[in-house]
């Protein structure tokens, strides 16, 4: 296994291209302290951290949903290093050179997966360092408590990245890919939600939506604006009740680990079938 | 002898295409085999089976013993298909180290290929500033990194100039008279003539003869002859029954034997019936000649 990451490992590190993208995918991650400096222009100014955002734990909810918007910054170095592969031909080549399709597609998903890991870490640590400066509670007990955030984090980001892989292993050229995967996005959010809606009325549609790729993963981490004290009281003095539920199930865990299996098993059927 | 690879009735289909149509062939240790066919016979879709990058439809094949699995006996061979395939962003050195890994071997050996290949004063320099003949001079130093069983080669002097041609094919040479098995696929003739001592033919992907070149053709040569009098020549060959044909082309005939002669004793059955030869050799069929024969009336 280490030896697969090393291949992947020295084929990313040599490419400048990717090797600038992977670093800024994580100053970007760092980048989430910056919101700490925000001020609305009311009155002397109102700093967003002082209005208890970075609260433990209300912060590993609010940090964990906006590193995962990062996730499509870095869908572009997954994509772009499956389809060189192909484009480079070297894909070939490493098989005649007596890498088996199986040990291919394995070091892509080791290095997928230590990524995962990695940023799962760094917003772990981000999250952290700004909770401790600026939360009103700072016992290990609240620090501590809805960690579980993180796990959705990372089973969130390493299915969002399987799904890359099949895809760049699909299509084989970046661009079209990542075309792809945008029109993918449209389809479950335009085309299948309101289909449904249209044939079938709302409440089908709703229960449909948790089913696709996209969705589910995006249902791992619910938006958390909502959930925020301050915008809580607001909605209450203008008489709208968030009455949401904010945590995730057992079961959209469920959903997101076997469109992850589905996509390793769909992208190693591909690359076992086709002549290259 | 020791056996490197079996294939045993390998087909493949592209749809309605039979690319490869029941191909048996066996490959001994130490020989230097050539797969010859003409354009689109099926060479490069046999060696893509073989090295784990095309399906089969059917049939197959085995490395070495039969035990080891297609990719885990492909860490034992060098292999250069079509075009050399690296990462253009990365440096010879940085190529072949990933080669190395791939084929689990101690990069030790970068240098003595790189040098043997004459490419060790570039080895800093990234794989998309190559020259073509360069590129090809490197993915044969990345075949041999393993010290392979086999190396085998498709078409590696395509689209080369002639130095280039010549180098590469001085360093064949040199990997052949190290002992090294070589399965050469091309549709150079004179190329294959120089180095192999066993063919493979193929012709729209079946197998029209297979083993050593001097067997290819039951051939007993030709003479080339001139001399003053060519029609009474002529006329006395065509008395003799072990002559077949008999062409006159530019003032020189060429007689076809049907047996057995060599030249001492044709020269000296025309002295003794008063013809004086000023020319005269004994020849066989070239490869070129003799594959157009094979290749044409089946």
């Amino acid at each position: 296994m280490l030896r697969l990451l090393q291949i992947e490992f020295i084929k990313l590190w040599n490419n400048r291209a990717s090797k600038i993208l992977i670093f800024s995918y994580f100053i970007l991650i760092c980048c989430i302290a910056l919101i700490s400096v925000i001020k609305f222009p009311f009155g002397e100014g109102i700093r967003l951290a002082d209005l208890g955002i970075f609260n433990f734990p209300y912060i590993w909810h609010l940090n964990t949903f906006i590193a995962s918007l990062l996730k499509l910054f870095f869908a572009i170095v997954i994509v772009s290093m499956i389809s060189n592969e192909y484009s480079n031909k070297t894909i070939k080549q490493n098989l005649i050179d007596g890498l088996s399709k199986k040990e291919f597609l394995k070091s892509k998903l080791s290095m997928v997966f230590a990524f995962s890991i990695i940023s799962t870490l760094f917003v772990f640590l981000v999250t952290l360092i700004l909770g401790l400066i600026y939360s009103d509670y700072n016992q290990p007990s609240i620090i501590f408590s809805d960690l579980y955030y993180l796990l959705s984090y990372f089973i969130k980001i390493f299915a969002f990245f399987s799904f890359c892989i099949f895809l760049g292993i699909w299509v084989k050229r970046s661009a079209f890919a990542l075309g792809f995967l945008i029109l993918w996005y449209i389809m479950e959010n335009l085309g299948i939600r309101f289909l449904v809606w249209w044939l079938f009325g709302q409440k089908s549609s709703e229960s449909v939506m948790p089913f696709l790729p996209l969705e589910s993963m995006a249902n791992l981490i619910k938006e958390p604006f909502t959930r925020f004290n301050a915008v809580q009281s607001v909605a209450q003095q203008i008489g709208e009740n968030f009455t949401k539920d904010y945590s995730t199930h057992w079961y959209e865990f469920l959903i997101v680990l076997v469109w992850t299996a589905l996509f390793i098993y769909l992208s190693y059927a591909l690359l076992k079938k086709r002549d290259l | 002898m020791e056996t490197i690879l079996t294939v045993n009735h390998l087909t493949k289909k592209f749809g309605y295409l039979t690319a490869v149509k029941d191909l048996s062939f066996t490959i001994e240790k130490g020989n230097v085999y050539g797969i010859l066919g003409p354009n689109g016979s099926g060479k490069s879709t046999t060696l893509g089976i073989i090295l784990n990058v095309v399906n089969r439809t059917s049939g197959d094949f085995s490395w070495f013993d039969g035990n080891t699995s297609t990719h885990e006996a492909l860490k034992k061979v060098g292999a250069i298909i079509e075009r050399p395939n690296f990462y253009p962003y990365m440096t010879a050195i940085q190529n072949l180290k990933l080669v190395c890994k791939i084929k689990e071997v101690p990069d030790t050996k970068i240098q003595e290929k790189l040098e043997l290949v004459g490419l060790w004063d570039r080895r800093n320099s990234k794989f998309k500033t190559y020259s073509l003949g360069m590129k090809q001079r490197l993915a044969i130093a990345s075949a041999l990194l393993n010290d392979p069983e086999i190396l085998i080669l498709d078409e590696p002097t395509n689209g080369l100039d002639p130095q280039g041609i010549h180098q590469i094919r001085e360093i064949i040479k040199q990997i052949a008279s190290q002992g090294t098995t070589i399965l050469l696929a091309s549709h150079l003739l004179d190329e294959v003539e120089k180095v192999c001592s066993h063919v493979v033919i193929l012709r729209k992907g079946e197998n029209l003869y297979s083993g050593p070149v001097e067997s290819m053709l039951a051939s007993h040569g030709f003479f080339e002859l001139r001399c003053s009098d060519l029609d009474k020549l002529k006329e006395l060959l065509e008395k003799n029954a072990s002559f077949g044909k008999i062409e006159n082309f530019n003032g020189t005939l060429t007689a076809y034997l049907k047996e057995e002669m060599d030249a001492e004793s044709l020269n000296k059955m025309l002295f003794e019936k008063g013809i004086v030869l000023s020319h005269l050799v004994k020849r066989k069929e070239s490869l070129e000649e003799q594959f157009l024969t094979l290749t044409k009336n089946n």
